[in-house]
């Protein structure tokens, strides 16, 4: 027996408990732990949607971005007239204005012959408007028509493009058109798209022959070095702002991000799977919590009897819930890193178990475990020690 | 000096129709190392005045004196001071399954800063080697026959040297043996100790250890 201070005696009480009866310290444990990977699971989806989407907007190499009003998310642009992108050169502090041109196309699997929808992204390889890394390497070949360059983090559905280019077969069909792969880059696929591909402005028009290269989805400015982003974005609203809007690269970031946050209620839908992980938890542990007073109220009669306060039950009863709550984290959190790597590898979606993803998830199972102590403890109230000596 | 100075007594429980007189006019002192025991037909009130006495009811008329404090009226933190200094013995044994026979006794210690968690131990040991638990030190409950059990309780009621002793029909759930052997032990050491006793019981083949029997007929002391 250790020297335990006197204000840890009600917890050492808790823990003696607990331990006694392995019964009901697995079953709580394995409420916990369901709770806990349920919300780090939820955590993860919510958090993992929220990167892959603005994985795109996040390449995108530009100081100000033009989007038509109606555009609500950026993997399903409106277009908008050229004319308007180019009345920026209107002002000083535009170096260039450069068209993007997206559009969700067919892409044949080279081995299977089976189209899946990708996104295609072209514009003006002259530019780079889409972070590539060595693309002046790709420039004089995606100049040539009907060449392509393939996001090799696109779902394997697709083909093992990047070995199948090494071994020479680079032709595949987009949209029913041959078009040859010269090389390939990462980006990162969204829940929108399952891939993605970079042409020339010229061969997109190609591939999507209806779409006119007067009608464009993105206006990309450039600026001129050590222009003021601030300023040049109020101008450029006086100038288009009727007609489009005028974003930052932040504001862009954010701009879609923002849409799956709010728009589609996918915010909900994890926010209360993580709650209903949570309840369920607490049920459990208040079950537990609530028999093992019940099946003790002798017991702790007696201890009120002897003088111990009303305090030192409740303490009793929340150092329980505090051990449940660590007890169930641990493998919970184990376990989570675990299915976190399997998401990982077959959605192909980060799947980060950061620090403050683990800090946060044991803040909640804490909770939980602190509010089904409260609510257990209002049982206590029947230890009445007049009550014992009948 | 009595330790229990009970004066004009009276308790009832419930309020208009349902008021109901359990207790009356009672006068009763105990002196410093009596053996009491309390008998008297069922619903006669043994229990309730048992309660009074050790601060775990409170009562609202006459006078109520127990080590030295006033019970009647009293603030919760008075009637938790008498409890720290009183020992319970209750029908059931009420030990934690979870610890062991010295674990359970060391429960009335932890209540006082007085001793570290060796001496704790040494105690508990001791009084159970006195109450003939020597063997059964690290046993837990379950692993005890009711009578042991009994003694543990009565060892965890002692343990702390309360100057009072409260019992409510502590044979009552043990065999005539050991029902016996236990207030033996109860009483060879509340002598040593000179502590004071006051036991409720139905049980006719224990009144032989008390220096005094009190009778309770309808709430009346006869
Ligand atoms: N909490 C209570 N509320 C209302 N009435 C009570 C309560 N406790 C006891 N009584 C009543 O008070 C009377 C005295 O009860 P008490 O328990 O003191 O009797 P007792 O002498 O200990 O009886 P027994 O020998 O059966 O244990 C009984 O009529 C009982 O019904
Ligand atoms: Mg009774």
């Amino acid at each position: 027996m250790s020297g335990v201070p006197p204000a840890l005696f009600a917890a050492r009480l808790a823990w003696r408990q607990l331990i006694y009866d392995k019964p009901k310290l697995l079953a709580a444990t394995l409420g916990v732990l369901f709770a806990c990977v349920l919300v780090f699971m939820q955590l993860g989806f919510r958090d993992s949607l929220y990167t892959s989407a603005s994985s795109a907007p996040l390449k995108m190499q530009g100081q100000l971005f033009l989007l038509h009003k109606q555009t609500e998310a950026l993997w399903r642009p409106v277009s908008f007239e050229r004319s308007i992108l180019m009345r920026a050169l209107g002002l000083p502090a535009v170096r260039r204005v450069v068209p993007l041109y997206m559009s969700l196309g067919q892409f044949k699997n080279m081995d299977t012959h089976i189209q899946r929808t990708l996104m295609i992204y072209g514009y003006d390889p002259t530019a780079e408007l889409i972070h590539i890394d060595d693309f002046a390497t790709f420039r004089s070949e995606l100049q040539r028509q009907d060449t392509a360059l393939f996001d090799v983090t696109s779902r394997p559905e697709f083909g093992p493009i990047k070995e199948l280019i090494a071994s020479g077969r680079d032709i595949t069909e987009i949209n029913g058109r041959k078009v040859k792969l010269v090389g390939t880059f990462n980006m990162g696929t969204t829940f929108a798209a399952d891939g993605n591909v970079v042409m020339s402005d010229l061969n997109f028009h190609r591939v999507f022959p209806s779409r006119s290269l007067d009608q464009i989805d993105i206006g990309f400015v450039l600026l001129a070095p050590g222009a003021d982003i601030a300023a040049a974005q109020a101008a450029l609203l006086r100038l288009v702002g009727q007609e489009v809007q005028v974003l930052t690269y932040e504001e862009l970031v954010r701009f879609e991000q923002a849409y799956w946050e709010n728009s589609a209620p996918l915010g909900f839908i994890f926010g209360f799977g993580t709650l209903m992980g949570l309840i369920v938890g607490m049920v459990i542990v208040y079950q537990i919590l609530f028999t093992d007073i019940g099946n003790n109220i002798p017991q702790y009669a007696t201890l009120v009897a002897m003088g111990y306060s009303q305090s030192y039950l409740r303490n009793i009863v929340f150092a329980s819930s505090i051990y449940l709550a660590v007890f169930g984290f641990l493998p919970g959190m184990a376990l989570s890193t675990l299915l976190y790597q399997v998401a990982e590898r077959s959605i192909f979606i980060p799947f980060p178990m950061t620090l403050g993803r683990i800090a946060s998830v044991f803040f909640f199972i804490l909770t939980m475990c602190a509010l089904a102590g409260l609510l257990a403890i209002r049982k206590l109230k029947s230890t009445d020690p007049a009550d014992m000596f009948s | 000096m009595s330790m229990i100075d009970v004066k004009g007594l009276n308790f009832a429980f419930g309020q208009g129709e349902l008021r109901r007189q359990v207790l009356t006019n009672i006068h009763l002192s105990i002196e410093t190392g009596e053996i009491v025991i309390l008998t008297g037909p069922s619903g006669s009130g043994k229990t309730t005045l048992l309660t009074i006495l050790g601060g775990l009811r409170l009562a609202t008329s006459g006078s109520v004196v127990v080590l030295g404090e006033q019970l009647v009226r009293s603030e919760t933190s008075t009637r938790i001071a008498v409890r720290r200094q009183t020992g319970y013995i209750f029908q059931q044994h009420n030990l934690f399954l979870s610890l062991t026979a010295t674990e359970n006794v060391c429960m009335a210690l932890e209540l006082h800063d007085l001793f570290s968690e060796k001496e704790r131990v040494g105690l508990a040991r001791q009084i159970l080697t006195q109450v003939g638990l020597e063997e059964r030190l690290e046993y837990r409950p379950q692993q005890l026959s009711g009578g042991q059990r009994q003694r543990v309780s009565i060892a965890r009621a002692l343990v702390s040297r309360p100057k009072i002793v409260l019992a409510d029909e502590p044979t009552a759930s043990l065999d005539k043996n050991s029902g016996h052997e236990a207030v033996e032990i109860l009483r060879n050491l509340a002598k040593q100790n000179g502590t004071t006793i006051l036991i409720v019981t139905h049980d006719y083949r224990i009144l032989d250890i008390a220096d005094r029997i009190i009778n309770l007929e309808d709430g009346i002391i006869k």
